[in-house]
């Protein structure tokens, strides 16, 4: 199997796996006094000091969380509530178009309950404007959250310079950074964000577990699981001590590896990139700018359809993603791809390749050579 | 593959990995008695139908598809029903029915019906085309017009149908894509029952095995 598919989950870490597998007899519950809970306890903070390292701040400023969506719910439930049911009407949100979904559709429920919401255009790379941002400001903005990069085309959004628009305006700014951690250097010390969403399965961790950084001195939010005193009591329930021992680790490797493994990867990128643009006519590359994730090639092969495209990668096995509607289970194709300006029959055609550490040379060659064939044979039945 | 999970039965795969009596030659060679169309490219699903007839018969039939696994899968399907055992007769092959290649093709997830199963009306404009193009016009019949459901917006139940058929489950969705019942209203509970019927029937399982 060749791996393009690092932005829907990325294999473990073989570092991971082995931490997980020696931690899996540790039972005990690090609320718990005695030994076996102290113990627990001691791994539990541990992995909150890697994250902490890692993004440079401050331990106490990291939560851990189910995942990259309950960090983004968290944070724009909290901001216009007092608890997830009971949100204040006439408060104001602003947002991009390309968001992911479990940043849209949380904002599609806040706006059933009078929260006003400004999702603000992308040009044709899917970058923000900054101004625009200003420019959207009210007095009744409660929060803008705009991602660090986006998870279909890699774009990277200029987050330092609106993280300082916000700033200025005294609004608390989050950022949605699962697809730029690890890929992208994150330095909250530089970059004055607020509130902060990452996913352990995106940086070769396990599933289920995720992190929300929240500086300190910000307005203290409702938390979405109410109950024990868990985690600053941002997030009851017993924590997933598999999952954070797990994403510690997978913090760690980055830590140690990123730079070098970020070099290869857009090293393959490229390589993957003018190989398809030299052998295949008829394609255009989807958010082409400097400003993109290092793993991230978004193409559409104009006047074939993509699940065809996925379908047949995979009887390769090779395994990719697409933003044609007939994938998704949705009745219109990629919202982040037609945001750019493409039109809908061009976003159908749309694949996109996202590269991990685990992949080679030869992987990519064999990919350039598969989706030449593929492409050449759904061309040949199409009706366009 | 060799995977069990796989979101299509098995003759779609086979249908979809080796289609079978796509147009290979040019237009111009082939020199098809009737040509059809249906879809659009901005939806994600287009094909074209290519038919050759005698004594009243479809011998032939090539077709040309733009679209996901099931499009390409349902017309690479009409295409062997249609020229089996010495080719169908044109009157039999106006009556084919989404549902007919459904079956034949082992069910089919039911938000693809309607997007990718559109050969059956692609191989009647085609047939429509043999007809006209050789002086036998009497023998196209208008079509059947859908009961008017929303009489000031004109939304017919066909038309409630196939949005059903496209993914949309719930009333609004229905009103934001059809402006169904926004007028006078009258049509509401009716426009909800009808919904609700062709939901039941289209989406109780996973997979649409036709009726």
């Amino acid at each position: 199997m060749i791996y393009l598919d690092n932005n829907a989950t990325t294999p473990l870490h073989p570092k991971v796996k082995e931490k997980i597998i020696d931690f899996l007899d540790n039972y005990g519950n690090p609320s718990s006094q005695h030994e076996l809970g102290r113990k627990v306890r001691q791994m539990v903070e541990e992995a909150r000091k890697n994250v902490a390292d890692f993004l440079n701040c401050d331990p106490e400023e990291i939560i851990f969380t189910a995942g990259g969506s309950e960090a983004n719910n968290t944070v724009i439930k909290g901001a216009t509530s007092c608890c997830a049911f009971c949100s204040v009407s006439n408060t104001h949100i602003i947002t991009s178009a390309i968001e992911h979904p479990s940043v849209m559709n949380t904002l599609k429920c806040l706006e059933q309950q009078n929260v006003e919401v400004t999702y603000l255009p992308v040009d044709k790379y899917g970058l923000v404007n900054p101004k625009d941002v200003r420019d959207a400001i009210r007095k009744e903005t409660v929060l803008i959250t705009i991602m660090y990069a986006n998870n279909e085309i890699g774009t990277i959004q200029p987050i330092e310079e609106i993280t300082k628009i916000a700033n200025e305006n005294n609004i608390p700014i989050h950022t949605d950074a699962v697809q730029a951690i690890g890929k992208i250097p994150v330095d909250l010390k530089k970059i004055n964000i607020d509130y902060l969403s990452l996913s352990g399965h995106k940086i070769y961790g396990p599933k289920g577990i995720g992190v929300l950084f929240r500086r300190k001195g910000t307005k203290s939010l409702c938390p979405l699981i109410s109950g024990g005193h868990q985690e600053n009591s941002m997030r009851a329930g017993t924590e997933n001590t598999i999952g954070i021992v797990g994403i510690g680790e997978a913090i760690k490797q980055l830590n140690l590896e990123m730079n070098s493994e970020v070099k290869k990867i857009k090293y393959l990128r490229d390589k993957l990139e003018s190989g398809l643009k030299k052998n295949i006519s008829n394609i255009s590359v989807n958010g082409q700018t400097e400003k993109r994730l290092p793993g991230v090639l978004n193409v559409s092969f104009n006047d074939i359809e993509g699940e065809s495209i996925l379908l047949r990668l995979d009887m390769h096995g090779i395994a990719v993603s697409t933003g044609s509607a007939c994938s998704s289970g949705s009745l219109e194709p990629s919202y982040v791809i037609t945001a750019l300006g493409v039109p809908a029959e061009q976003a159908h055609s749309s694949i996109r390749f996202s590269l991990g550490r685990e992949n080679t040379e030869e992987d990519i060659d064999k990919t350039i050579i598969a989706v030449e064939e593929t492409v050449d044979f759904l061309r040949k039945i199409s009706a366009i | 593959m060799n995977d069990t999970n796989w979101n299509y039965s098995d003759k779609v795969k086979e249908h979809f990995f080796n289609p079978k009596n796509v147009l290979k030659v040019s237009e111009e060679e082939y020199n098809a008695d009737g040509v059809g169309e249906n879809g659009s490219p901005v939806c994600g699903d287009l094909m074209r139908i290519y038919i050759k007839v005698k004594d009243n018969k479809i011998y032939d039939m090539r077709w040309k598809t733009f679209g996901c696994a099931s499009a390409i899968g349902s017309t690479s399907m009409l295409s062997v029903m249609v020229t089996e055992n010495g080719g169908m007769e044109l009157e039999e092959a106006m009556k084919i029915k989404p549902d007919d290649i459904i079956k034949k093709l082992g069910g089919l997830p039911p938000n693809k019906i309607h997007c990718s199963v559109l050969g059956d009306k692609a191989l009647r404009a085609a047939i429509k085309d043999y007809y006209r193009n050789s002086d036998q016009t009497d023998k196209i019949n208008t079509e059947k017009e859908s009961r008017i459901v929303c009489h000031c917006l004109n939304v017919t139940e066909d038309e409630i149908k196939m949005e059903v058929l496209e993914g949309v489950k719930d009333f609004d969705t229905l009103q934001k894509r059809t402006k169904v019942s926004t007028a006078c209203g009258k049509c509401e509970p009716e426009v909800r029952e009808l919904l609700d019927k062709y939901v039941k029937k289209y989406y109780i399982k996973d997979i649409y095995t036709g009726e």
